[in-house]
């Protein structure tokens, strides 16, 4: 042994025998995972703003694109949403309350408020499955025209604009006459195919009698999903009726019609990069939720067993606390980023 | 500086518990923190609703209070909720500076990039 080291005094370095950031290994380790996950999340929201930012096209606006609400007519614009946002900031709350109850040994307040997230859980994902269907399927559709035309439409105000639109632009249905067509065209097709099965048959059995060829709207709408203005005027969401709505629709490029979202195509907007940013980032974030209620309620089923109880603590709860405030945080910055700006 | 390391006995250390009273106090924050979070939701939805997109100076401003009342969450959720704002000092920056450093570097070289990406279409259309 070569020489003697002064021993040093616990006091003047840090102590040991304890973690330096005071926190144990596992809770680190999360915080860590999770540094790195929001920048997974950032990487996403941040290319949602380049392709953004450099589109020379208008881009869809949230609250004329998501303004729905299940079993109801009319425009609620943002209502859904907003709804989702508060059911998962509850359920965080119930997820922080289980976190406090654990600091004082209680198990049956961890149970009851563990139990409680869950069910926000189960909720917020259930509405995030509704908000996909809808977003699939479509609020009407929408066509390009193969003509310029220029036809006279009128805003929710009631003023009268002359739009000179060009071959290609875009011109959208109303919800009502957009499931229609829609249906027909499927029935017409159903009916073309020969082997198409019973169900099918029956579901479209109300429509197979309408031709979708000589279907013809009553009204057509420019800027559904876009936004527009000139000198100050609002020109979202312009109706056009009477004998423009025929000139349009004679016009109608057939293989542009489309209802609703998929990867290759959509009704919102001319850049696909809206639908796929949609899909990803609400996915992934989806995909979050989903793997943390399952965390969530295995922990749970430990809890109810008493393995905490016989442990002695109930960090457990703060490490998936950690992961279930996370995914809210960034819910509020995809609800911010994708809906509202 | 106060070395904070030299503290032992944390509240969210491993064999941290609290009292019934501790645990009514804490709880009576979560409520505030919870209105809180609420009414800024409620704030954003009504501003997104009601107030006109037009592309003027306003609108602007108006995106930008979005983007502020969505870190002021952001912080409340971190800061209470995660309760990072209750752990060391030297924690709190190993978990926030790098990520802010980076995330700022990203946005600014990204929305830079899209801006000229938008300039070139424009002009060699």
């Amino acid at each position: 042994m070569a020489g003697h080291s002064k021993p040093i005094s616990k006091e003047e370095l840090w102590g040991g025998g304890q973690s330096p950031f005071s926190i144990t290994y596992g809770k680190m380790m999360m915080w860590y995972f999770l540094v790195s996950d929001a920048l997974t999340f950032g990487g996403l929201l941040t290319a949602y703003g380049v392709i953004r930012h450099g589109s020379t096209e208008p881009w869809p606006v949230g609250e004329q694109v998501f303004e729905a609400l299940p079993g109801l007519h009319g425009s609620y614009p943002l209502m859904y949403v907003a709804l989702m946002t508060f059911i998962l900031i509850i359920s965080s709350v119930t997820m922080v309350l289980a976190v406090e109850a654990g600091h004082r040994n209680d198990k049956k307040g961890v149970i009851k408020w563990l139990g409680y997230t869950i069910i926000g859980g189960f909720f917020f994902l259930g509405s995030q499955a509704w908000e996909w269907s809808h977003f699939i399927h479509g609020s009407g559709g929408g066509f390009q025209i193969e003509t310029p035309l220029t036809v006279t439409a009128k805003n929710e105000a009631g003023e009268e604009f002359k739009m000179e639109l060009n071959a290609g632009s875009w011109v959208h249905m109303d919800t009502e006459f957009g499931h229609a067509y829609e249906h027909a065209l499927e029935g017409h097709e159903a009916h073309a195919s020969a082997g198409h099965d019973e169900h099918g048959h029956a579901e479209h059995a109300e429509h197979a009698h309408v031709d979708a060829n000589t279907m013809m709207p009553e009204k057509l709408i420019l800027n559904k999903y876009t936004l527009d203005y000139k000198d100050g005027k609002d020109l979202r969401k312009l109706i056009v009726e009477g004998e423009d709505v025929k000139k349009l629709w004679a016009s109608k490029a057939d293989n542009t019609v489309v209802f609703g979202a998929n990867l290759s195509k959509n009704e919102y907007a001319v850049q696909q990069q809206y639908a796929n940013f949609f899909f990803f980032v609400t996915g992934f974030h989806g995909f979050h939720v989903f793997s943390g209620v399952v965390i969530n309620i295995i922990v749970w089923l430990m809890a109810l067993r008493g393995i905490f109880e016989r442990r002695g603590h109930y960090e457990m709860i703060e490490k998936i606390g950690l992961y279930w405030h996370f995914v809210d945080l960034v819910w509020v910055f995809v609800f911010t980023f994708f809906y509202l700006v | 500086m106060e070395r904070d390391d030299l503290h032992v006995n944390d509240s969210y250390a491993l064999n941290a518990t609290h009292s019934e009273e501790e645990g009514k106090k804490i709880r009576k924050k979560l409520y505030k923190v919870t209105v809180l979070l609420t009414l800024l939701t409620v704030v954003e939805v009504f501003m997104g609703v009601f107030f006109k997109r037009n592309g003027t100076f306003e609108w602007e401003v108006i995106k930008l209070g979005f983007i502020v009342l969505t870190l002021v969450k952001a912080a409340y959720i971190v800061l209470v909720f995660m309760h990072l704002g209750e752990e060391r000092r030297n924690l709190k920056y190993v978990i926030l500076l790098p990520y802010a450093l980076f995330i700022m570097y990203l946005i600014f070289i990204g929305l830079t990039e899209g801006l000229a990406t938008h300039d070139a279409y424009n002009t060699f259309r």
